[in-house]
């Protein structure tokens, strides 16, 4: 966690004991605390239901919270209503202006602002070409292909200069191609234009991609804030975990604690030394995370120098052209896929009987895995809970138990 | 080959036609049958031809300048003597009289005098001399314009026009013209009505396409009970409500508010309650299945962008529902310039509609010329009507950014 500096200009967004509840019943936002600096690009991540859209609506202004306050530039926004609050959205349908044309569309905040019109036009016409869609500024949005109604979409919310820019999972109506074609693009014009961000996503590698900081939400809770390096390196807790990034799970026992690593048995009987997650105490269940890339295959005896070690056998392998992914039953955690270089020649043979070997600062123990949370996550509960991209056609090896 | 697959599709064709043709022939029989003869009745004008055939076979040669010849006097005495025995008089005289006033009475009493045929030569003098309306140039002027077998009379004459003696178009004498003034009303009613409807059903349609579905599909009931409910039990319940000790007046009565009884029906108010009333769904469905089609989304990226609620609705969802608005309104608007049953049950004498006048001429006079004349000039201003609501709206019907 990354928390203010003393020193610091005030934060841009504050969000201050935020609540919201539809029903009055479930809090869909619990105690949001939230501090979004200036320039930040800042990604609200989680699962649907997670809240994150409600947040984003809040500061919008589409939604009143039901407790807290929200502050931008130091002064309370709760009740001022959205056309006072100058930031600027970006939908997910785009919601461009059917009747009115690209140049109209684009033109439309300025003229409710009363901008004098050779101004305007001067700065419609820079937006366009910011955009690169100059020639089309006549056509109308469904003459348009979908990119380029976000790309029009975009020029539009930042043509009257925001104090900030929202984003409604922008992209999740694109293809993969463009997707990630627009991702680079919206982080182009953030770092070009010093521009403040808050996108909202349920993909993680978007959030990876784009994000200075993300902040994971799930079940209404920010389970974590923090840039996407720490965040995938060391997550909090097994939530987090599991949502962003692949992950292979072992549950054990701590058995001890000492220097910042415990020892963890299985159910097996097997000892494995991993770092300290938040897994609370000697003797508590915990359930241990490792990266598919950060495992080894070894043959027969000739790890028994690395002191986290697993028997397993390597029920297939799957070639995926820029890496091959291989699945393994370990006796008594079930399945555990391993993400090798396809360069490797010697892919390993299906039935073969090899062992697993990772090191210690590699293998997380955290809390054990909550059937709740996990549950909300991706609808999949299980130990090896691959695959938490949840984008259309993703990079999805999902494997089931 | 070719020839295979041609069949193949000339079967399937066929098999296509032969699933519309019940609704292809209900259509012929029913709609385009009745209106292609209404039109040709508008103009077609054959009494006169049948009943005397030789005086308008005299008459064609005839310049209409000064009086016909004697040839037309002998005719027209054969032809009435003729259509004495036939006992057909009565038909050509009808129709003659609709041209001119009170020749009627000069064909009737001609047929009835007129004991023997006349001597070769003086028929005209025989004529004259049991009436002297036969000297007359407009007489036989109107014989000749009646006598077909197609004629703009009928069509002028629901325009208030005629020709006179000389064959120009003019405007017929004032205590006659009646039919531009009741297409005048006509408009006005189907206008106010129309504009009525709008102001009452834009809300309600908002208020339906807002709520959330349990509670819109309770108002949809509202809107669409009275819809299925029979256009004459609605008008007859107005009735009950407005008459002169009706409940709206003693309710009035009993609160206060009047000393008299308040006329609120026979005249044009109670018209435009009963119409506005009946014809009120007309407008809120299209409105309803255009509102709802605008996603929200457009309001609030239009609030995002600074527009406060008035602005976003005046230039993001007014231009929108547009298409809805033409739509209701036109709706509206032909319904209403058609009708008739309920002006006549709550209408006073001076807020009958056109297609009454029509009725009273299919059913009372039997003037099917002038009738079916009315109801050709009503058809036009609705097909017009159904053109420029094409121009207007669906020309520039916007095809939505949204893609869900």
């Amino acid at each position: 966690m990354q928390g203010m500096m003393p020193g610091q200009a005030p934060p841009l967004v504050r969000f201050a004991g935020v609540q919201k509840t539809y029903d009055g019943e479930h809090l869909v936002v619990r105690n949001l605390d939230l501090e979004i600096r200036k320039g930040e690009f800042v990604t609200l991540l989680g699962p649907s239901g997670s809240g994150k859209t409600t947040t984003l609506m809040m500061l919008a202004g589409f939604e009143v919270p039901t407790g807290g306050e929200i502050y931008l530039e130091g002064q309370p926004i709760k009740h001022v209503p959205p056309y006072k609050r100058d930031i600027g959205m970006v939908f997910q349908n785009y919601a461009l202006f059917p009747h009115l044309t690209i140049e109209e569309n684009v033109a439309f905040p300025l003229s409710v602002r009363k901008v004098g019109k050779a101004e305007m036009k001067e700065r419609v016409q820079a937006a366009l070409r910011m955009i690169k869609l100059e020639g089309l500024a006549r056509r109308r949005p469904g003459q348009l292909s979908g990119g380029q109604q976000q790309r029009v979409a975009l020029a539009r919310a930042l043509v009257f200069n925001p104090r900030l820019v929202l984003m409604d999972e922008p992209l999740g109506a694109l293809d993969k191609r463009l997707r990630e074609e627009m991702q680079l693009e919206i982080k182009q014009l953030h770092e070009d234009m010093g521009i403040t961000v808050v996108y909202v996503t349920h993909d993680q590698s978007e959030a990876l991609t784009m994000s200075d900081r993300i902040a994971v939400f799930n079940n209404g809770i920010v389970q974590q804030i923090d840039n996407p390096h720490a965040l995938y390196e060391n997550p909090v807790n097994s939530f987090v975990a599991s949502f962003v990034g692949e992950n292979n799970v072992f549950s054990g026992i701590a058995q001890s604690i000492q220097h910042g690593f415990c020892e963890v048995m299985l159910s097996t009987g097997h000892k494995l030394i991993a770092k300290m997650g938040n897994v609370a105490s000697v003797g508590s269940a915990t359930s241990l995370s490792i990266r598919p890339e950060r495992i080894s295959i070894v043959s027969g005896r000739a790890s028994v120098e690395m002191p986290n070690h697993l028997p397993a056998r390597i029920l297939k392998s799957i070639y995926l052209g820029d890496h091959a992914l291989a699945v393994l039953s370990v006796p008594g955690e079930g399945e555990v896929v391993v993400k090798i270089r396809s360069d490797q020649h010697d892919l390993p043979a299906d039935g073969q009987t090899v062992a697993i070997a990772f090191r210690p600062e590699d293998c997380l123990a955290l809390d054990p895995v909550q059937t709740n949370l996990l549950a909300g996550a991706s609808g999949q509960v299980g130990k090896i809970t691959l695959s938490k991209s949840r984008t259309k056609e993703g990079s999805s090896y999902n494997v089931k138990i | 080959m070719k020839r295979k697959l041609k069949r193949a599709e000339r079967r399937r064709q066929f098999r296509s036609l032969a699933l519309i043709f019940p609704l292809l022939a209900f259509l012929c029989f029913a709609f385009f049958g009745p209106i292609t003869g209404m039109l040709l009745r508008s103009v077609e004008d054959l009494e006169v031809r049948r009943i005397l055939p030789n005086t308008v076979a005299a008459l064609a040669s005839w310049d209409g300048r000064d009086l016909p010849g004697e040839k037309a006097y002998a005719a027209l005495a054969g032809d009435l003597s003729v259509a004495r025995a036939n006992d057909t008089v009565a038909i050509a005289s009808k129709r003659l009289n609709y041209s001119l006033i009170g020749i009627r009475t000069v064909l009737a009493s001609t047929a009835r005098k007129l004991n023997a045929l006349p001597e070769a030569g003086r028929a005209k003098e025989v004529l004259e001399k049991i009436n002297p309306a036969w000297g007359d140039h407009a007489t036989w002027v109107t014989i000749k314009g009646a006598s077909g077998p197609f004629t703009s009379f009928y069509l002028l004459a629901a325009l208030d026009l005629t020709h006179d003696t000389d064959g120009t178009i003019v405007g017929v004498p004032e205590e006659q013209a009646i039919y531009r003034d009741v297409f005048l009303r006509t408009f006005i009613i189907s206008f106010s009505v129309t504009l009525l409807c709008m102001l009452l059903g834009f809300p309600v349609a908002y208020l339906l396409a807002a709520l959330p579905p349990n509670r819109s599909n309770l108002l949809m009931i509202f809107v669409l009970l009275p819809f299925w409910t029979s256009l004459l039990a609605r008008t007859s319940a107005w009735i009950v409500l407005l008459q002169t000790h009706g409940v709206v007046n003693d309710a009035l009565h009993w609160l206060g508010i009047i000393d008299q009884p308040v006329r609120l029906i026979y005249n044009r108010f109670g018209v435009y309650v009963a119409m506005t009333h009946i014809l009120l769904p007309f407008m809120i469905l299209p409105l309803y299945s255009n509102m709802k089609a605008i996603s929200p989304a457009y309001m609030r990226a239009a609030a995002s962008l600074g527009a406060p609620p008035a602005t976003a609705f005046r230039r993001v969802y007014l231009p929108q529902v547009l298409p809805g608005v033409g739509a209701g309104c036109l709706l509206v608007f032909i319904l209403a310039i058609g009708y008739y049953i309920t002006p006549a049950l709550v209408g006073g004498g001076g807020d009958q509609m056109i297609s009454y006048f029509i009725a009273l001429y299919t059913t009372d006079t039997a003037n099917w010329g002038l009738a079916s004349a009315l109801g050709a000039l009503l058809l036009l201003v609705t097909l017009l009507l159904g053109f420029a609501y094409g121009k207007l709206v669906l020309g520039q019907q916007v095809t939505g950014g949204m893609k869900n």
